[in-house]
Parts: C-alpha cells; sequence; structure tokens
C-alpha cells in the first residue's frame, strides 16, 4: 500500500495556513538561506539531482530546464510562473495557491536566485478571484518581512515578483501564449525554436515553470535531492498532488508519491459512488488519452502511463462511471478545444470545428447506421489530420479524447445510430441523481 | 448601471500599472481589467485611454480586449454567475443547473436578467469552461469566487438572494463583492478580503485527512540514506 506524502499540502488543514507567521512556524523561509549559501549552479545541480520533472504536464526535468538558460546573454534572466491552471480536470495549483501561497513565493525566489533572475512574474488566471487575493498578499507579506526586494537576508541577491492576472484563455497554459500575453498581446503561441530559455518574454532568456513544480523546489532545497528522489519510481521522482474528481465517493486532492496507481487512490477515496462502476478516466486532463478499468493497476508515473498510450499530465483524474454517454462527454472536450483553439493555425482551427460537427451528429443519432460507421471512421482520419500538424499542443490534445474513446468505444458510437440518439439517460450521472424526487 | 468616465485617477492607476512591468504594455491586461472596474465593460473610451497611455494604436488595444473572454464588449449584472459546463461539471449536473438558471432567469447565455421591481441588483449568467474545481463539481462562479457544490435549487435560491440585495458567501471565500470590484482586484487593487474564507475547501483536504488519521508523512530527511556520489555542499 502505498502511503500518501503530504508536503505542498501539509500546510492546508492549518488556521490560516496562507498567512506568512504560520508558514514561516512550520520552517517556512529556512529554505532560502540554504539557498543563498550554495551557488547558482549548485542549486541547479541540487534541483537536476533531485529529478524533479515539470508538474504542468509534459514532465521535462525542471533542473535541465534552468540549466538551459545562457548566463553569457547579457539580457536580463526572468522566471515566469505558469498559474493559468486550465486543462479540463486540473484543480491542484489553484487549492495550493489558496492555502499556501508561501511555498510558492519561496520556490519564486530560490529558483529565480539559481537561473539568476532579478523579476520574476506570477501568471494567474483571471478566474479565480480570491485564489489571485491570497497570492497578492503573500508577495506583500514576503517584501515587509525582507524576503523580497533587495539584498534578501543580507545575500546580496535582489528579487522582484509581480503577480499578473490573466483574462480567460486556455491556450495561455501553452507557455509561449502566456508570455504573449503576459507582454500584452493575444495568447497565441510562438515558433519554436527558438526556445523561451533564449529568447522568452521581451525576447530574454526566460524558465516559464508550473506552480507545483516551482513549489516543490523549497522541499528539495532544504531536505536535499536525496530526500526528494527517495519517493516516487526510478524515472518519475518525488510527491506530486493528484487530483480525483467525478465519481468517486471522496473526490479530492491526494499528495502521493509518483507511482501510486488509480486503484490505490480510489481505495483512499472510498471507491466508485455506491452501487456504480468504473467505465473511463483521464490520467492527466482531457488532453491526454483515456483509459479504462483495465488500467486501474498501471503506476501513475511517466512512464507507466505512457506505456498504455496515455500521459500523466497532469494527474487530473476525472472519474466516470457507467451512467455516462461517453460520446457525449467527448463531444463536450471538443466543443471547449474549439472554443478555445487560438485560430492562428488551419489544423486546429478548423479541424476543432469539424470535429464538433462530426461529434454532434453522432451524439444525437441524425445520421443512419451505415452512414454514422463511416462518420467515426472519418472522425479518426480528422484527428489524423490534426495531431502533429497543429501549431502547438492544443490540437494534438483535442484529438486525444475522440482517438482513445473510439478505440475502446466504438461500439457506443454506434449504438447511437441504432438507437437514433444518445441511449444514457444524463440524470442518472448527476450528484443528486436517485435523490430529487421529480413529479 | 452608469459608466463612470475615465478621469485623472483613473489614468494615474493605468500608468500604475504599466509601471509594474520592465515594458509598459505588459501592463494590458490588467488595464483592460480596470476598464472594466470603473466602466462595467470594455468601452471605446477605455480602448483609447489604455492605448494612450501605452502608445500604441486603440486597434492593438481592441485586438486583445476581443481575445480574452474576460472581457465584455456589453454590460454585465453587479453579479456575473458562471456555470461549469466543460465535461466533468456538466456530467455531474452543471448542464441540469444552467438549464434551471436559465429557465428561471427567463435569459439565454451571456445575457442580463431584467431587475425586477424590488431588486436591488442585477445578474447575468454565462456557461463557463473548466474553473480548476472539479473535486467540487459542480461548480458555479459568481464574479469569480467559488460557488462549489451547486445543485439546481441551491443555484436558484443562491441568484434570487444577490438580485433582492442579500449578502452571500462564497464558499471558500469572502462575502460576494461586485463584478466591478472583482475587476479592480484583478486589475492588481487588493480589497481587503484576503483572510476571508478557510484555508482549504473539503475536498481539498481528502487526502491529508487520510494521512493525518493514518500517521502518514513524507520520509523524513534525517533517515533518507546520502547517496555516494553526494559532493559536498549539496543540501
Amino acid at each position: 500500500m502505498t502511503q500518501l506524502t503530504p508536503v505542498l499540502t501539509d500546510m492546508w488543514d492549518v488556521e490560516q495556513g496562507w498567512k506568512l507567521k504560520p508558514y514561516e512556524a512550520k520552517g517556512g523561509y529556512a529554505a532560502l538561506d540554504v539557498a543563498f549559501g550554495m551557488a547558482p549552479d549548485d542549486v541547479i545541480g541540487a534541483v537536476k539531482d533531485s529529478g524533479l520533472r515539470g508538474r504542468g504536464g509534459a514532465g521535462f526535468p525542471t533542473g535541465m530546464k534552468w540549466s538551459f538558460i545562457p548566463q553569457d546573454n547579457p539580457k536580463p534572466k526572468y522566471l515566469v510562473v505558469n498559474a493559468d491552471e486550465s486543462e479540463p480536470g486540473t484543480c491542484k495549483d489553484i487549492p495550493l495557491m489558496m492555502g499556501n501561497p508561501h511555498v510558492l513565493v519561496e520556490g519564486v525566489i530560490i529558483s529565480s536566485y539559481a537561473i539568476r533572475a532579478n523579476k520574476a512574474f506570477i501568471y494567474i488566471r483571471g478566474e479565480v478571484l480570491h485564489v489571485i487575493r491570497r497570492v497578492q498578499a503573500a508577495v506583500d507579506e514576503a517584501y515587509a518581512a525582507g524576503h523580497l526586494g533587495k539584498d534578501i537576508h543580507g545575500s546580496g541577491y535582489d528579487l522582484d515578483v509581480v503577480v499578473h492576472a490573466g483574462a480567460g484563455a486556455y491556450i495561455c497554459g501553452e507557455e509561449t501564449a502566456l508570455l504573449e500575453g503576459l507582454e500584452g498581446r493575444r495568447g497565441q503561441p510562438r515558433l519554436r525554436p527558438p526556445f523561451p530559455a533564449v529568447a522568452g518574454l521581451y525576447a530574454s532568456p526566460t524558465v516559464i515553470n508550473n506552480v507545483e513544480s516551482v513549489a516543490s523546489v523549497p522541499a528539495i532545497v532544504k531536505n536535499g535531492a536525496a530526500w526528494f528522489a527517495s519517493m516516487g519510481t526510478e524515472k518519475s521522482k518525488g510527491h506530486g498532488i493528484f487530483s480525483l474528481s467525478g465519481h468517486v465517493t471522496r473526490p479530492g486532492q491526494y499528495e502521493a508519491p509518483l507511482g501510486i496507481t488509480l486503484r490505490e487512490l480510489l481505495d483512499l477515496a472510498g471507491g466508485i459512488r455506491e452501487g456504480h462502476r468504473l467505465k473511463f478516466w483521464t490520467p492527466g486532463g482531457s488532453s491526454t488519452p483515456l483509459l479504462t478499468a483495465e488500467h486501474l493497476d498501471i503506476p501513475l508515473d511517466f512512464e507507466g502511463v505512457g506505456s498504455v498510450g496515455s500521459m500523466l499530465g497532469t494527474r487530473a483524474l476525472q472519474i466516470f462511471d457507467e451512467t455516462v454517454c461517453v460520446v457525449r462527454a467527448v463531444l463536450r472536450w471538443t466543443e471547449f478545444y474549439k472554443h478555445e483553439s487560438c485560430g492562428k493555425c488551419t489544423p486546429c482551427r478548423e479541424g476543432t470545428w469539424w470535429l464538433v460537427q462530426a461529434l454532434d451528429r453522432l451524439e444525437n443519432g441524425s445520421i443512419d447506421e451505415q452512414g454514422g460507421a463511416e462518420l467515426v471512421d472519418q472522425l479518426l482520419d480528422q484527428c489524423d489530420n490534426i495531431l502533429g500538424r497543429s501549431f502547438c499542443a492544443l490540437g494534438d490534445g483535442a484529438t486525444s479524447p475522440i482517438s482513445s474513446s473510439v478505440m475502446y468505444f466504438r461500439d457506443e458510437y454506434l449504438a447511437h445510430l441504432r438507437h437514433g440518439g444518445c441511449p444514457f439517460d444524463p440524470a442518472r450521472s448527476t450528484v443528486w441523481a436517485g435523490q430529487e424526487v421529480t413529479a | 448601471m452608469t459608466t463612470a468616465p475615465i478621469d485623472d485617477k483613473t489614468y494615474g492607476e493605468l500608468r500604475e500599472i504599466a509601471a509594474r512591468y520592465p515594458e509598459p504594455r505588459s501592463g494590458l491586461l490588467p488595464m483592460l481589467h480596470l476598464v472594466q472596474s470603473v466602466q462595467g465593460r470594455i468601452t471605446p473610451e477605455g480602448i483609447e485611454a489604455c492605448a494612450a497611455v501605452l502608445d500604441i494604436s486603440a486597434a492593438e488595444v481592441s485586438g486583445v480586449a476581443t481575445f480574452y473572454t474576460m472581457y465584455k464588449r456589453h454590460p454585465v449584472g453587479d453579479y456575473h454567475v458562471g456555470v461549469c459546463t466543460n465535461t466533468l461539471c456538466a456530467v455531474m449536473g452543471g448542464d441540469e443547473i444552467l438549464a434551471r438558471l436559465k429557465e428561471h432567469l427567463d435569459i439565454g447565455n451571456d445575457e442580463v436578467a431584467p431587475q425586477r421591481q424590488g431588486d436591488t441588483r442585477t445578474v447575468s449568467l454565462e456557461h463557463i469552461e473548466c474553473n480548476a474545481a472539479c473535486d467540487f463539481a459542480p461548480v458555479v462562479m459568481v464574479n469569480w469566487e467559488f460557488m462549489d457544490n451547486q445543485t439546481p435549487d441551491s443555484a436558484v435560491q443562491m441568484v434570487e438572494a444577490l438580485r433582492t440585495g442579500n449578502e452571500v458567501s462564497s464558499t471558500r471565500g469572502p462575502t460576494l463583492c461586485t463584478w466591478r470590484e472583482a475587476e479592480r482586484v484583478l486589475a492588481g487593487f487588493p480589497d481587503g478580503r484576503v483572510d476571508d474564507g478557510p484555508t482549504a475547501g473539503e475536498a481539498s483536504l481528502a487526502g491529508l485527512q487520510i494521512a493525518r488519521e493514518r500517521g502518514w508523512s513524507a520520509p523524513d530527511p534525517a533517515t533518507v540514506p546520502v547517496p555516494a556520489e553526494s559532493k559536498e555542499g549539496d543540501a
């Protein structure tokens, strides 16, 4: 039985845990002095040794990303925190910033010191007002306590942090689109290369890291790379927040070593809601191909989930039981991608529109059985023309739920055609199903 | 709702936002939030003001304002209600909640409900995408504050309380402020409500509570063996 390992979530049950005093009482900001006692390159080395991989979905080694910053480049260096958490199902960074914003601020200081940045930005999606308040206040408190500003802790190191609110655009979670937003432009991705490490914000060397990645740094510096690497699996080290949502008895946040399985997590969460069984789930948000009950025992690490054709992503485990129509679920996600496509490239802009047209006809059964079967094949063909041909990963992500759902549930698509519409009753899937008397 | 002019004070604040950044244009997103807090939406006057402060064209500002969904070109209510209808919330009941609210308020998507006699406040309704609170599904946002674990009935009661001027609190935050007040915070001018609400909601604590009950924690750093190749100076 894998045990939970609260590190980032450890403050969440502390009274007023978002404030400086409770954070310092638990040893907060002590990692700063450890870091300032090290050369910046040694901080990068420690994060490399820890095996920390990006927690925003892609899993790129964080220390390696930092080491790509060309220190001989005379331009200023920048750290940008990607707090634009918007991937459907993903809900870890928001509670982290609400309950423990100081661990993020401390992580920002150490990360900036390591890459030799004197200015950092925290780009938070605009639709989370109270989270923005908490991070704004944490930054203010950190300034007042001398953790930010000039000559931090007498180290001679200066850092300023700006909290920046976005304005509603899923695409700004893509790091180069985020930079466009942060430069006051439409959030459309940039061509890479050059990568942000070379020419990022204001064409200067820039590191963009996810909230949870940055927040994991203080404990690595304080407790040692070996401590972090003692958790997790061979190539996926450390702790991570697993977010269970949907048809589970106790949805919520479970911080565990990477490599825990969904079976173990479901055990902790009280199982699938009573009287029902698991039908399909996403391992890391809607852009990661769906999995089914046959995947309950795969290790939830980058390699394990990759080995069954999906991705660990953001550990956003959306759980759906047998009452849910997979076509309805996939259509809704596809409508989301269509809405959020930034319009820059043709395969994604036009492709997501066509995907919605096809899925809508299938879900509503407004096509005969033979035509529908052909339409399913056409749908896969459309996916094939989007995947790998789009400018950024949004288009790729849009195809994931479609291709995977057809692979596991082709019969269910066809059943819509035989039935002349969706054979499922959406009322049975709701939280209050069976509880409200409908006259 | 009246539209206040963009006066010297607002121009001063727009410049203050731009000055937070190494390059002033980086302030445009929060500046547009400030325009909304003053004028209740993105107005031609607000676009011109941002353009003047940043020394860019109005077309460039307009191009940005039309890209992001939080910027509104028509008025919203004092309380802007967003129902998550992305897949997870939709399945858990968000679709029913949105349908009930549309019927109850007798409006379509992204519309303001008519103000009835006796109503002191207005509400508008919009379906929104995933707002990163899936463990609290179905989720409704009001002026971008969390209203967790909603039902059709609770959502109707909430909008009625809001229209009739009663105080409503976020399930994980403070008493709801107006949409314009919220936009001011997004522009980077805190409102002093930060210390309201809990550290974390119940679902956020699900795993932590189990860890506490069972005495589970991350490994004690003192018991972790130091790897042989570790150099001196490594923390």
